[in-house]
């Protein structure tokens, strides 16, 4: 579904991302996992327009996507569920649910991706009257989510997820991603630093070490490779 | 132009783009009828009014045209320009051109009849609105990649090129400005066009395409991550707002009746950029509340004579140590993501 070919993205003269190839089967969940600095956000940012590519190709569907810009590139069914959630925070729930819409102008299309998204997070219907800073970390992160979901994406990219949640939310958030795959076959990219949660839910992964694809593989594969678990999995 | 008349037709589309009219402020309708019918009420009771209260009124609404139409600007997209005077200057000098050029060749010697010269105002300052829009079209497309400090900086450049710039136009008067413009401006005229600018802005705003202006001032990576095109939202703030502060700039010619390009320097920005901060940005009710304050305070502060400008700027500097989240804000602390 996506295929990414030799990607370079640099900031300045310093290449974040260097040569990275890598592809997405429709229906999978694939993830990106590696330490800070790797290359996972930039490359997230460089498939949905956000940064200027320096050299590569990224395919999706087909087409070829590479010098988009962003609402282009959104409008073609990539999602994207910026690090650090980026919710409006001041705007209400229910209107940062309405942003997420706004490349969508079938309204009956609109209402079942809202009934959609309460299905999977009712907390959100709880809380659509009310300021979307004022609401939790957990809250926010299922606000992102739910944003994106709001565009009718064919293919999701999850920009860590887990960051800066309480450790049983972590669990939460991570079944509802694999609810909206299994129920909706929507294809997701998972960037994660929490190696061993993403290596659980994903089919393949590949690790990214300062801009490179260093290992590649089936996760089931990985979480069993001895360099892997000393790099990452705490052993 | 082209794009200018594209700018305006996505303009348009904002009213037919309101999915959920729930958002829409309730008897917003009721309260622009409400503020024209209290313009036209203060205009038929002008001639009873002391003429030092009527200049006070009719800066009251120049200035709030200019703070509520940056507030779209700075409060609302989040984007901070210092150039608004330079956009009002524009609007100035083309409105005041307009008027100073087509009055003796239409009207000759007798100055022509109210209807007459209400309708040549009202394209002047039309014609001023435009051009000013188009200067904003003109400094928003290669600036507003710009972010934060850098486009506060190539703003207030721009701001001082239009100044220079009107200082060695011959044609428009240089250094000694224009002189003998026609005083079309009556409070009525001052205080219909505020009440429109604010019915206007406050429309677009709480509109459904209008709630991208605040998205792109809360995350502008999370709004292209969704698609919306935030140069472009920039760009139409940017326009909508050059048009009123350029409306505000022909207003302001014709109560004058001489400007200056001295008149529209830096300092005219800072004041109204001091209006929206202490209003409190994108609080529309709170920068028009400011506008009015600060054009009292002077006022009110002239039996102080020599010291009043000290104590304007130490009233300033109180009320932001008192209520930095602007004077008029009184929703609770914004949260941080």
């Amino acid at each position: 579904m996506l295929s990414v070919a030799n990607l370079s993205v640099s900031y300045g003269a310093i290449n974040a991302v260097d040569g990275v190839s890598f592809a997405v089967p429709a229906g999978a969940i694939v993830t990106l996992i590696g330490g800070n600095g790797a290359g996972k956000t930039t490359t997230l940012r460089a498939l949905s327009g956000l940064l200027r590519t320096r050299g590569g190709s990224i395919t999706f569907d087909g087409a070829d996507l590479t010098r988009l810009p962003p609402h282009e590139i959104v409008a073609r069914g990539l999602g994207h569920v910026p690090e650090g959630r980026m919710i409006f925070a001041n705007l209400t729930v229910d209107e940062n649910l309405a942003m997420g819409a706004y490349l969508q102008h079938d309204r009956q299309r609109i209402a079942e991706n809202r009934d959609y998204v309460f299905g999977i997070f009712p907390r959100l219907k709880e809380r659509l009257r009310q300021s979307a800073g004022t609401l939790s970390g957990g809250e926010q992160q299922m606000l992102a989510i739910g944003r994106a979901l709001m565009g009718s994406p064919k293919f999701l990219m999850l920009d860590e997820p887990s960051l800066g949640l309480a450790p049983r939310l972590v669990g939460t958030i991570f079944e509802k991603i694999q609810e909206i795959n299994r129920s909706h076959g929507l294809t997701i990219l998972l960037v994660e630093q929490n190696a061993r949660l993403a290596l659980e839910v994903s089919s393949h992964a590949h690790v990214l070490e300062t801009g490179r694809v260093v290992m590649s593989g089936p996760s089931a594969e990985l979480r069993a490779d001895p360099r892997l678990k000393a790099a990452y999995l705490g052993g | 132009m082209k794009s200018l008349v594209k700018k305006s037709e996505t303009l348009l589309s904002v009213e037919s783009k309101i999915k959920n009219p729930k958002s829409k402020i309730p008897g917003a309708h009721v309260a622009l009828f409400a503020a024209l019918l209290m313009a036209g009420g203060v205009a038929f009771f002008a001639g009873r009014i002391d003429p030092y209260h009527l200049d006070v009124l009719t800066n009251i609404g120049i200035n709030v045209i200019l703070a509520v139409s940056l507030n779209l600007v700075n409060g609302h997209t989040g984007q901070f320009s210092l150039g608004h005077a330079g956009f009002m200057s524009v609007g100035a000098y083309l409105s005041a051109a307009v008027t100073l050029h087509f009055v003796p060749k239409l009207f000759g010697e007798d100055g022509g009849g109210t209807l007459a010269t209400g309708a040549l105002f009202l394209a002047a300052l039309l014609t001023g609105g435009l051009a000013s829009a188009l200067a904003g079209l003109l400094v928003g497309i290669p600036s507003l990649r710009l972010r934060g400090d850098y486009l506060a900086i190539v703003t207030l450049g721009f701001g001082q090129i239009i100044v220079v710039m009107f200082q060695n136009l011959e044609p428009l008067g240089g250094a000694l400005g224009l002189n003998g413009i026609p005083p079309y401006t009556t409070v009525f005229w001052v205080l219909a066009f505020a009440a429109l600018t604010v019915f206007t802005i406050g429309c677009l705003v709480r509109s459904t395409y209008g709630r991208g202006f605040l998205a792109v001032r809360d995350d502008e990576v999370a709004a292209a991550a969704i698609g919306l095109d935030t140069t472009r939202y920039k760009i139409v703030a940017f326009v909508v707002g050059a048009f009123f502060a350029g409306i505000a700039g022909g207003l302001y010619a014709h109560f004058r009746l001489t400007i200056t390009p001295g008149g529209f320097d830096f300092t005219k920005s800072i004041e109204i950029v001091v209006m929206v901060i202490l209003g409190g940005m994108g609080n529309t009710l709170g920068v028009i509340l400011a506008a009015v304050l600060l054009t009292l305070l002077p006022e009110v502060l002239r039996p102080v004579a020599e010291y009043r400008m000290i104590l304007y700027s130490f009233l300033l500097i109180m009320l932001m140590l008192v209520r930095p989240q602007g004077l008029f804000n009184f929703k609770p602390g914004k949260a941080k993501p």
